[in-house]
Order: C-alpha cells, then sequence, then structure tokens
C-alpha cells in the first residue's frame, strides 16, 4: 500500500493530524538535503513535501522563489535530486511528495519522471501549475506508476470544483489557506476560518492546509478545522537563518518538534 | 476529464495555480458574451476610432521600394497610433472588459514599456487604478516609457527577480493577481499567457489585419507576402490572423535573432526552443537540459522574451507561417534605411520585420506586394540606437 494511504487511513479512524514540512532542495546547500530530510523526520513530520527547484516560480513568494533561486545555483537538478533521495530513502521511512513546477518535469520525460519516482520511493507528486483540466496524461501515468497525486483547493473554488479536485486526489486534498503566493502572514486563522467551514461541509477526503502557516499557534488553531497543516515558508526562513550553523539539521529538528507540539 | 477548448493544435491550455482558474473561466465567459453585444463592440470601435486614431495607413514605401528593387512595399502604420505602437488596439479591448466585468483595479506588465505604456493611458482615460510591473533592467533601458507611466498615475513597481526583464515581470503580475484576483484584471500584452489570453488579445489586434484587407488591391497578377516581427506575438498574429485561410498570402515572422541564433544569445523561441510549460501556456520555450528557462536577448527590449504565443506555435508545426529571425545587426541597418529614405523611425521591434523585407525584396518581382507591419515608432529607442553605436545624446 502507498505509505501515504496508509497514513491518511489513520487519519480517517484516529481523527490524527498531519505535520508536513517543506524543503526545497539542494537548498541551502547540496549536502543539506540528505541530511534535512532525515531530520524533520526526527523531528515527527509525517509526510515531507520536496520542491523541486524553477526558474520561474510563478505561484511562489519571495522566500521560496529565493530559495529555488540558490538552489539552481548550487546546480539542482531533478537527476541530481533523484539520486540523493536514493541514498536516503532507507533511513526515512516516511511518504516523501514532490513539489514541482509541470515545466522541469515534462523536459525530463513524463513516462521517464514517474518511472524514476516510482523505483527510488516517491510517494506523491503535487504540481502547483497543473489544474485537474490539464491532468489527464499525468494523472495516467501516475496511476500507473503508483504515484499519489494531489490538487489545490483554493479560496476561490467552486463547491462543484470541488468535488472535481477531491475525485483526482488520491488520499487528500492541498487547501490553500488564502488567494496568494507561498509565505508567511499575520492572522491566518480569522481570515481562513469561514473558508475552511466551507470546506469541511463539502470534503470527503482528508484535508490539509498550506500557505501561510507558521507558528505552532497557526497549527493548533487551523489542525482544529482540517486534517493537517504544511509548513514551508516558515521553515525555509529557519534555514536561512542558521544555513551556516554546523547544528543545521539538529536546529531543524527541534524546530519542526516545537511547529509540531500542539498536535500531540 | 478532456479539455478540448483552449488549444491550438497541441498548444496553449491554461497551466496555472488553481486560484486563476475560476477567474479565467469568468474573463472567458464575459469574453464571448462582450463579442456578441452590439453596444460593446460599437464602444470598442468608437475609443479605437476616435481615441487611438485608427484606420491606420497602409502606406507604399516608394523609395524603399525603388532602392531595394524588387517587390513593392507597404508599411501599416500602427506606429501612428496614440501611444505609438499596436499595443492600444489591445488595451482598449480589455480594459472596456475589465470594466464589464466590475473590476476596479488593473495590473499589466512590461518589457519596452509599450505595452505599459497603453496599459496606463487608457487606466487614466477611463479612471481605474493602475499597477506596471516592469523588469529593474529594462527600467533602466526604457527610461522615457518609464517617466511617462509614471505621469500617467500609473504605479510603476520594479521586479528585482529573475533576470529582471519581462518574462520576470510576468511573474510578478501572475503573483499579483493569484493574490488579488477578486478585485483586479490582469490586462496582459501579447497573445501568451493562459486561456483565454492568447485568443482575446488576438482578437483585439486583428483589427490591423481586416483594415489591410480593405486597404489592399489584390489582383489575379499580383502575390501578396506578409511580414511582422514576433515578441509574444501579438502584432504578427494581428496583422496575419485574417490572412489564414487564404493560402495564397506567404506569411513571415521575425523572431529577435540577437548576436546570431547560433550564439547563445537571442530570442528566437520558434527556431532554438522546444516544447514546454511558461507563464500558463504550452509553447515552444527556451529552456535549458534541466527543463529551466533560459535568459533571452534582443536589442529590442519588446522582443527580449523566452517564449511565444501557442498559436503561433501552431502555425508553425502546420507549417502555414514561416518563422525567420533578423540580428540585433540587421534589425538596427534596416532601423537607419527606413528612418533615412523614407523619414520614419521604426521601433526596433518593428525593424525585424523591416530588416527580413530588405533581404527578401530584392529577390521578389515587380508584382509582389510586401506588407510590414510597421508596429511601432521608434521614439522610446533612439538613446539604445546611439548608445549600440557608440554615441551619446
Ligand atoms: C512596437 C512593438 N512591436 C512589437 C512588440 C512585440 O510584441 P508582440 O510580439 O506581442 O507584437 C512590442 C512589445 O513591446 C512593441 O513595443
Amino acid at each position: 500500500m502507498n505509505r501515504i494511504t496508509k497514513i491518511f487511513q489513520d487519519v480517517k479512524k484516529n481523527n490524527k493530524k498531519v505535520f508536513i514540512p517543506f524543503i526545497t532542495a539542494g537548498y541551502p546547500r547540496l549536502e543539506s538535503t540528505a541530511e534535512l530530510i532525515p531530520a524533520l523526520a526526527d523531528g515527527g513530520a509525517d509526510l515531507v513535501e520536496i520542491g523541486v527547484p524553477f526558474s520561474d516560480p510563478m505561484a511562489d513568494g519571495p522566500t521560496i522563489q529565493a530559495s529555488s533561486h540558490t538552489a539552481l545555483e548550487n546546480g539542482v537538478t531533478l537527476k541530481w535530486i533523484f539520486k540523493t533521495i536514493k541514498k536516503i530513502r532507507n533511513n526515512v521511512k516516511i511518504p516523501l511528495i514532490f513539489f514541482s513546477y509541470l515545466n522541469p518535469i515534462l523536459k525530463y520525460g513524463l513516462e521517464r519522471f514517474f518511472k524514476d519516482s516510482q523505483k527510488i520511493g516517491i510517494d506523491g507528486l503535487l504540481i502547483p501549475d497543473l489544474p485537474p483540466e490539464e491532468s489527464d496524461e499525468i494523472k495516467k501515468l501516475a496511476r500507473r506508476y503508483k504515484i499519489n497525486t494531489i490538487f489545490l483547493v483554493s479560496p476561490t473554488t467552486s463547491n462543484n470544483r470541488i468535488r472535481l479536485i477531491e475525485e483526482l486526489s488520491d488520499d487528500f486534498v492541498y487547501c490553500v489557506s488564502v488567494t496568494g503566493t507561498t509565505g508567511t502572514r499575520g492572522k491566518l486563522y480569522s481570515e481562513v476560518k469561514p473558508y475552511l467551514m466551507r470546506l469541511k461541509s463539502n470534503l470527503k477526503k482528508p484535508y490539509v492546509v498550506g500557505f501561510g502557516v507558521s507558528t505552532p499557534e497557526d497549527v493548533k488553531k487551523i489542525s482544529e478545522i482540517s486534517n493537517g497543516v504544511v509548513v514551508g515558508s516558515a521553515i525555509i526562513k529557519f534555514i536561512e537563518k542558521f544555513k551556516n550553523n554546523k547544528e543545521l539539521p539538529e536546529k531543524v529538528k527541534n524546530y519542526v518538534k516545537k511547529l509540531k507540539s500542539p498536535l500531540k | 476529464m478532456k479539455r478540448k477548448k483552449g488549444y491550438f493544435g497541441k498548444f496553449g491550455g491554461m497551466f496555472v495555480p488553481e486560484t486563476l482558474v475560476p477567474i479565467l473561466e469568468e474573463l472567458e465567459m464575459a469574453y464571448f458574451q462582450a463579442k456578441k453585444d452590439k453596444k460593446f463592440i460599437e464602444e470598442y470601435k468608437h475609443y479605437l476610432e476616435k481615441y487611438a486614431g485608427r484606420p491606420t495607413p497602409l502606406y507604399f514605401a516608394e523609395r524603399l521600394t525603388k532602392k531595394l528593387g524588387g517587390a513593392k512595399i507597404f508599411l501599416k502604420r500602427e506606429d501612428l497610433l496614440h501611444t505609438g505602437a499596436h499595443k492600444i488596439n489591445n488595451t482598449i479591448g480589455q480594459i472596456l472588459l475589465a470594466i464589464k466585468m466590475g473590476k476596479t483595479r488593473i495590473i499589466a506588465e512590461t518589457g519596452a514599456g509599450q505595452h505599459g505604456l497603453a496599459v496606463a493611458t487608457v487606466c487614466a482615460k477611463f479612471g481605474l487604478k493602475c499597477v506596471i510591473y516592469m523588469g529593474e533592467e529594462d527600467m533602466e533601458r526604457q527610461k522615457l516609457n518609464l517617466y511617462k507611466m509614471r505621469l500617467l498615475g500609473a504605479d510603476v513597481i520594479p521586479v528585482k527577480s529573475g533576470c529582471k526583464t519581462l518574462k520576470d515581470a510576468i511573474n510578478e503580475t501572475l503573483r499579483d493577481w493569484v493574490t488579488n484576483v477578486r478585485d483586479t484584471f490582469y490586462l496582459l500584452g501579447s497573445t501568451v499567457g493562459p486561456y483565454p489570453y492568447p485568443l482575446l488579445v488576438r482578437d483585439f489586434q486583428s483589427v490591423i489585419g481586416r483594415e489591410v484587407k480593405t486597404q489592399i488591391k489584390k489582383n489575379r497578377n499580383s502575390s501578396l507576402i506578409l511580414i511582422a516581427c514576433v515578441g509574444g506575438g501579438s502584432n504578427a498574429l494581428g496583422l496575419f490572423y485574417p490572412f489564414l485561410k487564404d493560402k495564397s498570402v506567404k506569411i513571415y515572422g521575425v523572431e529577435g535573432g540577437g548576436l546570431g541564433i547560433n550564439s547563445q544569445k537571442h530570442s528566437a523561441t520558434l527556431a532554438r526552443g522546444d516544447i514546454g510549460v511558461l507563464h500558463g501556456s504550452k509553447s515552444y520555450i527556451l529552456q535549458d537540459f534541466d527543463g529551466q528557462i533560459k535568459i533571452p536577448h534582443s536589442i529590442s527590449a519588446g522582443l527580449d522574451y523566452p517564449g511565444v504565443g501557442p498559436e503561433h506555435s501552431y502555425l508553425k508545426e502546420i507549417g502555414r507561417v514561416d518563422y525567420t529571425s533578423a540580428t540585433d545587426k540587421e534589425a538596427l541597418k534596416a532601423f537607419h534605411i527606413l528612418t533615412e529614405i523614407e523619414g520614419i523611425i521604426p521601433a526596433l521591434e518593428s525593424a525585424h520585420a523591416v530588416a527580413y523585407a530588405v533581404k527578401i525584396a530584392p529577390k521578389c518581382s515587380k508584382n509582389t506586394n510586401i506588407i510590414i507591419n510597421l508596429s511601432g515608432r521608434g521614439d522610446k529607442d533612439v538613446d539604445i540606437v546611439a548608445e549600440a553605436e557608440g554615441k551619446k545624446l
């Protein structure tokens, strides 16, 4: 069984809340990725989202843009990412999800991408610039190679579209908290509550909330009306701050612990 | 589920974050309603005529024709329009649409500043709030247009990400739009981006070709050639589109050849790119081995873009339009020729189309009519030309 499916069975049965951190592959340095993914897992991540850097990340705010830029300067490619994950996959038990814009995947070759993802032990895929309407071919390949697909719901999504998106998302739906790019913001909860209540009454599958979740307080409140959270920019900011610290993986692990603490 | 709409052959589509999908669908619906709305069409025509200055002349360039000694050369004078380029045809259409949709804030990208200028102009005219994203490098290259936009009341925001030119300005405008979707209208400047923009912009620009059809006297003994420069592709499609069905018309699109298409410094997307997804549509793009977008180069900021409209990719694939390129040098030479013997200073973008005409006209018979889309005037480029030639203003 796909590792993601397993986790979300637990979510459904036992009302478990998931914590999903995001990191950009190859950031802040090439060597960091092989250290940070296990650190995130040790800190209590239930899944990890691995960002594939792209030169033109239109859905990202300044923090993740900058990390992608650095990663590309470090020489990150999909080929390198596969090689790196292969080295650590046996030591990391939790599901790994790729977050990638469409173009690097197209250029790599769609089928080759899915084949390699399966071989290396990638469990899921989220493409922020691929709406359901354009997803036929990718969905077919994902099924063939047993990679779960995750689609996004946003505050502008109608209830009818929510049903369509839910159908295409294998185990859970990713809800974008507010209209906007990735990034930290203040006063998240009060802004998103009515929208999350609407989702609650329209979604049958579990759903996690991302974009702007950045403090333990956010994690606590948002997870009360969802099945979990994704934290991206806040983690990248934290990594940026301690990028030259020798204890970076340990620090990241503790940071994840702290962010996740309200879910215990 | 199958998506058939929004494609030109296998090119086009709507590759955007979920937040924008419902908004693009709203735009599509509003546009198809407007197209059938007599009042809307009347209004669009009214402003094209009284405000922008249509129809533009189809001018017989007699001395250029004589000098080249072959085909008869005609210039479609989009350079005579208000704000100095074809861009205003599209901005009038889209702002009327924005008003009809009840949007109160207009955002746009600009490269050369011609589109930004045309947007700032219609926003001033209709009293809408206007935010323009412009790459820092382009702000430096196009100071005059930058200042004009600010005079017109636009809030011009410098874009510091990526290579600080047009492609990054589009990214930043998309990010603004994703954030402020509900009250904001993205007034896109070329036949690029997610569906329905490539269609909408082409339709608003097609007035160019429709006018030419009524202006050119075609007879059985003469043949017709159309030439236009291709950045994103809007002035080119505007001229070409009404002629696509008439297979007797030969059509050439001219891309920015930069320092040569065998160098790494050009913006000849159709000649040297391959298929990918950028800025919401599937089309030819300039990318590296890993699918990262390359930094293009052209002496003209308006052609300096690593993508091209999806309909052009389609027209290339079916072989209806021949795509070629002119280098910076050839464009500069054509710039001088037109200036000196016709007294018309062309935009550097348009000079690329002139350059290709200069190349082929001598080989054509006297019964051939060549129509060059003179998409804009060159005032904005005078200092760039001076600098390229080592002169000071
Ligand atoms: C005068 C002029 N011509 C052509 C272009 C290129 O755009 P397009 O290919 O959409 O016509 C521009 C863009 O700024 C322009 O200002």
